[in-house]
């Protein structure tokens, strides 16, 4: 299938805007604490954050799918941005009708555990319960969660973090990931709103784990491009080490674990809207958990090649390793994931396998 | 990024692709007591049935028997029969590789008398390409055809040449014996010839596999007379074309549905409410799955837009044997039985069967080693 050419150019902007902004030291710095606000400048003023939104929203009815490619891009230039969590979270505020930002945001709950519940206090509602892992809260300008309200589940935004009680955290790509406690926090009627149909807690952590799934494809391209060119600079033994077939071989794993992961990631992609929330539900865990377990074969070999040098803070092969480990965990584990698929396909029967499988294609 | 990224765009098959399936999976109901496990015997009347239906030499033009059908429906085709374990052998050599060449490189001759033959299930094709001192390294090949009067004398031998027994054609692969040809070139002289096995000077000796079976041969070539015009393309150039029919063989999507009968049972076994042990490693398996149908359907979207997918086709290979390699491993984890390759226990007699092929599959077609080293190649590192 011939890519669209508005999905080329917008891909191939994105790519030069990430080249020149994202820089090792916009990283580095993000890294310490201190957000990336000029880079979030650039990226808002291409209006890709909120682009699937509705023109009547501000978004500009965009192709989930575009955005999706441009998160991998986003992964492979280890953005330090809540971009995901901005897109996702202007998606269920928007279904809820609340008013959106046009600053960073985030978006939860991300972990299966945490529950949220609103009540009903005058004109206005109380928010209690508890978020964890919230991607960037301290950082951004709204938070949108989906808490359990009256009438099912609701989407509260709040500004920025509004009243909870934050406990920071990080990943080990020292990306922020706050715990957010509510205990009857007061919000004003218009901050809550009830979700359409197709929009819920189960739909954000499928899509979460898509987006995961998507810069761990982007971040394992970059990995794998790194090795590659650093096998065939280093010299030993009088030769480039990109010359020994032990080398070449494993590079060669590299490259099919990569190219897997990125396959595996564009199936659901594709599927995303098109399909049952059943169907969805499969294929983002066949993606999840097929780009986990890339992940985790790529990046011992990424490492393999790259000896001593890549494990150093100076190399940038770490940016990319530790947002793979980190990010594989993040919306469900890529065995939590698995265990969903072989669930689903067990539930489906032993004959009807094949009917199931090839069905998505 | 500077390095080649293997890109497997992902595709919609077309509506008739669709509609084949449904025919396909109506015609494996009516045939269920050919299916076996992990596939059918060799069956020339099962060939004849599929050739009748139009179902070899599908995309190829109608002018040589062929149905110019497009690749989406003979990539549905494959995958439904070899999930159900149907038996191809007798045709599926000339549908993938042999009638492809010959349609590639033939003369007019050679296409008309050889493909619609092919298409209709009527001939089948071995490969000769391995010999005994020429396994991965093929150029490595001692035999010789050497030009005479009205054709070629040809020596030597062949060896894990699958179904030679049972075949009317190989492809032969040799070199031509003197010639001006650079000594230094490895791949100088390479020659292809469009063999009858029942010249005189063949013989042809069983080399059973490790199961027992008698499915590959070894052939010893006796100043065997080819005539000219049996002469594949041209004198020198089977490096070329060998790596073209090579190019056939990879991009199919039999790398990784061997044992998918073995997968079904497992879910069988599993039952509908699996443990969380028993979910997870079978969801792995069925992502690694989903993931390699995905991108052997891109493969033949790629076929379709005439592109030669060489490097993605040994990627998909790479990861598809190593998958099927993991059945059995995952399968005695989850439901340890001792295996038994004829018990009346479906599932043991699978164990026993994928256990002992598994070995196989990471050395047909191109061994696990030589499969990195394309990829390697197309990365640009060799």
């Amino acid at each position: 299938m011939a890519v669209r050419d508005e999905t080329r150019m917008l891909l191939e902007s994105m790519t030069r805007l990430f080249e020149d902004k994202a820089t090792k030291q916009v990283i580095d710095r993000s890294e310490t604490g201190t957000f990336a606000s000029e880079l979030w400048q650039a990226v808002a003023e291409t209006g890709v954050p909120l682009a699937a939104l509705p023109e009547a929203s501000g978004g500009s009815d965009a192709e989930w799918s575009d955005l999706f490619a441009v998160l991998r891009v986003a992964g492979r230039y280890s953005v330090p941005l809540p971009l995901a969590e901005t897109m996702l979270a202007g998606w269920v505020a928007a279904a809820a009708g609340l008013e959106l930002s046009d600053g960073p945001m985030t978006v939860g709950p991300v972990c299966g555990p945490d529950s949220l519940t609103v009540v009903r206090d005058g004109n206005g509602w109380l928010l209690s319960g508890r978020a964890s892992r919230i991607p960037y809260a301290s950082h951004v300008a709204k938070t949108v969660l989906i808490a359990d309200g009256p009438d099912g589940e609701m989407a509260v935004a709040l500004e920025g973090t509004g009243g909870a009680v934050v406990t920071p955290g990080k990943n080990i790509a020292n990306e922020a990931r706050d715990t957010l406690a509510f205990t009857r926090v007061r919000l004003a009627a218009d901050a809550v709103g009830p979700l359409v149909r197709g929009v819920s807690r189960g739909a954000l952590y499928r899509r979460g784990a898509l987006a995961r799934a998507t810069m761990m494809s982007g971040a394992l391209e970059r990995a794998m491009d790194l090795a590659v060119n650093y096998a065939q600079e280093r010299v030993q033994f009088g030769r480039p080490i990109s010359k020994f077939q032990a080398v070449q071989q494993n590079l060669a794993v590299l490259a099919g674990q990569t190219a897997a992961a990125v396959a595996a990631a564009n199936l659901a992609i594709e599927a995303l809207g098109k399909r049952e929330a059943e169907e969805e539900l499969f294929l983002i865990g066949v993606a999840k958990t097929r780009v986990g377990e890339a992940a985790t074969l790529a990046c011992e070999i990424a490492h393999q090649v790259h000896g001593a040098i890549g494990f150093t803070k100076e190399y940038a092969l770490q940016f990319s390793t530790r947002r793979l480990w980190s990010w594989r965990e993040e919306f469900g584990p890529d065995p939590e994931w698995a265990a969903r698929v072989g669930g689903y396909a067990c539930a489906n029967g032993a004959d009807g396998l094949w009917e199931m499988l090839t069905a998505f294609t | 990024m500077a390095t080649p990224m293997f890109r497997f765009d992902p595709v919609e098959l077309p509506p008739e692709a669709l509609a084949l399936r449904r025919e396909v999976r109506a015609f494996i109901n009516e045939h269920q007591e050919v299916m076996k496990f992990p596939r059918g015997d060799f069956n020339r009347e099962f060939s004849r049935a599929m050739g009748r239906r139009g179902w070899i030499g599908m995309t190829w033009p109608k002018q040589y028997g062929g149905h110019e059908r497009s690749a989406f429906e003979r990539y549905v085709l494959i995958e439904e029969m070899l999930a159900a374990g149907a038996p191809l052998s007798a045709h599926y050599t000339g549908d993938r590789q042999s009638g492809p060449n010959i349609l590639r490189f033939g003369t007019e001759e050679q296409k008309q008398f050889f493909c619609p033959k092919i298409a209709a299930g009527e001939l089948t094709f071995c490969i000769g390409m391995s010999e005994p001192n020429a396994g991965s390294d093929v150029a490595g090949t001692r035999t010789r055809a050497v030009k005479v009067d009205g054709g070629y004398k040809i020596n030597g031998s062949k060896l894990w040449t699958s179904n030679a027994h049972r075949a009317d054609y190989a492809i032969l692969f040799c070199k031509m014996a003197g010639g001006d040809y650079d000594p230094n070139d490895r791949h100088a002289g390479a020659t292809q010839f469009l063999l009858d096995l029942k010249l005189p000077g063949i013989e042809i000796r069983p080399v059973l596999n490790l199961l027992g079976e008698h499915h590959f041969n070894e052939i010893f070539l006796t100043d065997v007379l080819v005539p000219e015009n049996r002469l594949l393309g041209q004198e020198g150039n089977g490096w070329n074309q060998l790596t073209s029919e090579l190019a056939f063989e990879r991009s199919a999507p039999d790398r990784f549905l061997v044992l998918f009968q073995m997968l079904r049972e497992m879910v069988r076994k599993a039952g509908p409410s699996p443990d969380r042990a028993t979910a997870v490693a079978l969801g792995k398996l069925i992502a690694q799955l989903a993931t390699l149908r995905s991108m052997s359907v891109s493969i033949a979207g790629m076929l379709h837009e005439g592109l030669s997918p060489n490097n993605e086709s040994a990627v998909v290979k790479d990861l598809g044997t190593r998958y099927e390699q993991d059945i059995p491993v995952v399968a005695r984890q989850l439901f340890p039985m001792e295996p038994e390759l004829e018990a009346v226990d479906t599932y043991v007699s699978m164990i026993a069967r994928s256990t002992m092929n598994a070995p196989r599959f990471s050395i047909q077609g191109g061994t696990r080693e030589i499969l990195r080293g394309i990829i390697a190649r197309g990365l640009g590192l060799r």
